[in-house]
């Protein structure tokens, strides 16, 4: 027999699990797994596979160059309008895919949430590491694209695995909390397509946020995609950056994140009951 | 003062386990008019919506009752002791392995349990159609709580065990039915947890693999792990189980040795049958609505309490309610043991009799030719079907059947002495 200490479990009502974090490393491998498998499931069946990684926001990219660039004439801070939209393109793309994977996901993973025990949060979780597969594929593509422009990025590039970071908790936040919600009411499933449609225009992804009257741009950082836009640019492209805005949006997404895992765990008990 | 295990000995200990859940009711409103019904409607989506902002759950209906699938549950399990868990459906088995497997938490009372747990309330819950063998191996292998350098260290074991190694890189889309069970089963059988969970999985695979996972259980029971194991299968519980409990509607009705716990359980059912009603033992069938089977009487007592001499012939009535017309209908009778292992089929169309009727009572009379059996008692499953199984309308399972008479040192020395069930006298030994 092994000398390992007996692990003992109490379950009751409403019982707060000090175990939880604890737990949640304890099923790490589970996590990578279950990551691993949305990543191989992900272009199978399909003929042209991770090619659409790359094609949707390519095509996104080029129409919002037309729209923006040579029909409005906005500014692009002296920078090729393709690549403007283009980093502007790659964060907003992971966190549209990783919000609505991550807020779909327990609904998905419901025949494993109604059989087995595991901390759910790595569900939704492991949906966001996914969908930065995708993230990196377009960051491949979007380094030939400045290739292409003769484009090259100076240090600041290396601070840019720190905005990834904050588009990825930006996405989760609001991601748990929804996936939480949508295990008992469905009806958000048709909020998220609305949401990141409206989103896409609300954020500075296809225009500079320069083009924002200055008096509002705080304001305006409250979308926290505003700050991992504009901060992209500045790590890419070398466009200006206002460091207040970045404060505000890393606020945002500190107190959603906060909110969201709240509200998940507070809902998490309940999960295979309702499912 | 009873005896009590030293708290190390307990592997789970359950106190005053209970779990609740809300459902609604319609009301009933057959004859509203189209203005009730939108005033019905309106307040039902203002009833949501207020749901929705407190938080609570939607529940359809108009009326919403609170309903204890569990309540006042309380036994222990040391360890490396096998538990037993029956019950008929409903009893609340499944809601009771859910908690302890902790998919969703107890409304009251609590549980205690001290080791490693592994649940397997499904096979194969995670496999993916699209992921290879190889893939779904490790893939469900992590679902189940192991980890990659254990999946690993068994792989070998496991693709052996379940008989794929040519197919381990082909989707298991592509896999049939009976290879996906073995494989998933496979995985399973290789957890190496303290404590096992487990829920009829066994009700799965054709007969010989059923056999194969039932030889790996008993295995695992032999290592001394502590398993609680929910079956519909008697049998089973008792080959593999010391302890049993019996629920009903949610609570604990009996706590004991498995084989007293089963017969009783056997008993509970008969009582109910002397009250006339066979519901308890019917089935939920996939073409329910067309034949119901009313009653059943073997050898001209419905009570089960028929004696049949050796040689004589069995006579079942078998009384339908038909509720639209059918054709090519047949009446299945199985013959089983005390163990409910089935011992004999008999079908109306191996003697060419089939019945085409329109709605209303309907009656089948059949004389089974003489069955070589041991003495003891013998239980009868009826169903009817479509000729070729094509349409499975209704069954009644295990009721009670028939005594079959013998010399008494027979009857007395049944299983598990003498397990055997055919009997014929005659033989001659030197």
């Amino acid at each position: 027999m092994s000398a390992a200490p007996v692990t003992e479990v109490i379950l009751e009502r409403g019982r707060v699990d000090r175990n939880y974090w604890l737990d949640l490393w304890r099923y790490r491998e589970l996590f990578q797994v279950l990551a691993w498998r949305d990543v191989a499931i992900r272009y199978k069946q399909t003929a042209i596979g991770v090619a659409w990684a790359v094609i949707r926001p390519a095509l996104t990219v080029l129409i919002f160059t037309i729209v923006f660039g040579r029909i409005a004439h906005l500014p692009s801070n002296g920078v090729p309008y393709p690549l403007l939209v283009f980093a502007g393109m790659l964060p907003w793309t992971f966190f549209a895919t990783a919000l609505s994977d991550a807020s779909n996901s327990l609904v998905s993973n419901a025949n494993l949430v109604g059989k087995v025990y595991f901390p759910r949060l790595i569900v939704p979780a492991a949906t966001v590491v996914a969908a930065f597969v995708d993230f990196f594929i377009s960051l491949v593509v979007m380094a030939a694209v400045m290739a292409w422009y003769r484009f090259a990025p100076d240090w600041r590039v290396l601070l840019l695995p720190l905005f990834v970071l904050i588009a990825m908790l930006a996405s989760l936040g609001p991601g748990l909390w929804i996936t939480a919600v949508n295990v008992r009411y469905r009806d958000f499933r048709y909020v998220i397509p609305f949401l990141v449609q409206f989103g896409l225009y609300v954020s500075p992804v296809g225009f500079s946020a320069s083009v924002i009257p200055a008096s509002w741009r705080l304001v305006y950082a409250i979308n926290p995609m505003v700050g991992v836009i504009d901060g992209f640019r500045w790590c890419l492209l070398r466009t200006p950056i206002d460091w207040r805005e970045v404060g505000v949006s890393l606020l945002v997404v500190a107190v959603s994140l906060w909110i969201g895992v709240r509200q998940f765990r507070r809902l998490e008990k309940t999960f295979a009951d309702v499912l | 003062m009873p005896f009590e295990a030293p708290v190390s000995d307990v592997a789970i200990s359950v106190e005053a386990l209970g779990k609740s859940y809300l459902i609604g009711h319609l009301a009933g409103h057959a004859s509203e008019s189209f203005r009730e019904m939108l005033v019905r409607s309106a307040r039902g989506l203002g009833r949501s919506a207020l749901d929705v902002l407190r938080g609570r759950q939607l529940v359809d209906g108009d009326t919403v009752e609170e309903f204890w699938a569990l309540r006042d549950v309380s036994f222990e399990v040391r360890r490396g002791e096998v538990m037993g868990v029956i019950g008929r459906n409903g009893a609340g088995k499944s809601t009771l392995l859910k908690i302890l497997s902790r998919i969703t938490e107890p409304s009251e009372g609590r549980a205690v349990i001290r080791g490693r747990v592994a649940s397997l309330l499904e096979v194969g819950t995670g496999f993916h159609p699209e992921l290879s063998g190889r893939e779904n191996i490790y893939l469900n292998g992590a679902i189940l709580g192991m980890t990659r350098a254990e999946i690993a260290a068994r792989f070998d074991e496991i693709v052996a065990f379940a008989e794929v190694e040519r197919f381990l890189d082909t989707p298991v889309k592509r896999y049939s039915s009976g290879m996906y069970m073995r494989l998933a089963f496979a995985v399973a059988a290789h957890l190496e947890p303290e404590i096992l969970i487990v829920d009829e999985v066994l009700a799965v695979g054709d007969l010989a693999f059923q056999r194969k996972c039932l030889g790996k259980m008993q295995d695992v029971a032999q290592q001394g792990r502590t398993v609680i194991f929910v079956s519909h299968n008697l049998p089973s519980v008792m080959d593999l189980s010391d302890r049993a409990i019996l629920l009903d509607r949610g609570r604990v009705a009996l706590a004991g040795a498995s084989h007293e716990v089963a017969s009783h359980f056997l008993g509970s059912l008969r009582t109910e049958l002397s009250a006339g009603d066979i519901s308890a033992y019917r089935r939920p069938y996939r073409d329910a609505g067309w034949v119901d089977i009313q009653a059943v009487c073997v050898g001209g007592d419905p009570l089960g309490g028929a004696v049949i001499q050796p040689g004589e012939t069995v006579s079942i009535d078998v009384e339908l309610a038909v509720h639209r017309a059918v054709e090519d209908g047949i009446i299945v009778v199985n013959i089983l043991d005390e163990r409910l292992d089935i011992v004999a089929t008999f079908m109306s169309s191996d003697g060419g009799y089939r019945f085409s009727v329109s709605p209303g009572a309907h009656q089948v009379h059949c004389e089974l030719g003489p069955m070589p059996l041991a003495p003891g008692t013998y239980l009868v499953s009826v169903g009817a079907a479509q000729a070729g199984l094509r349409l499975a309308w209704d069954a009644v399972n295990a009721l009670p059947g028939f005594r079959m008479a013998g010399e008494e040192s027979l009857a007395w020395l049944r299983w598990p002495e003498r397990p055997g069930v055919i009997f014929q006298e005659g033989s001659k030994w030197r």
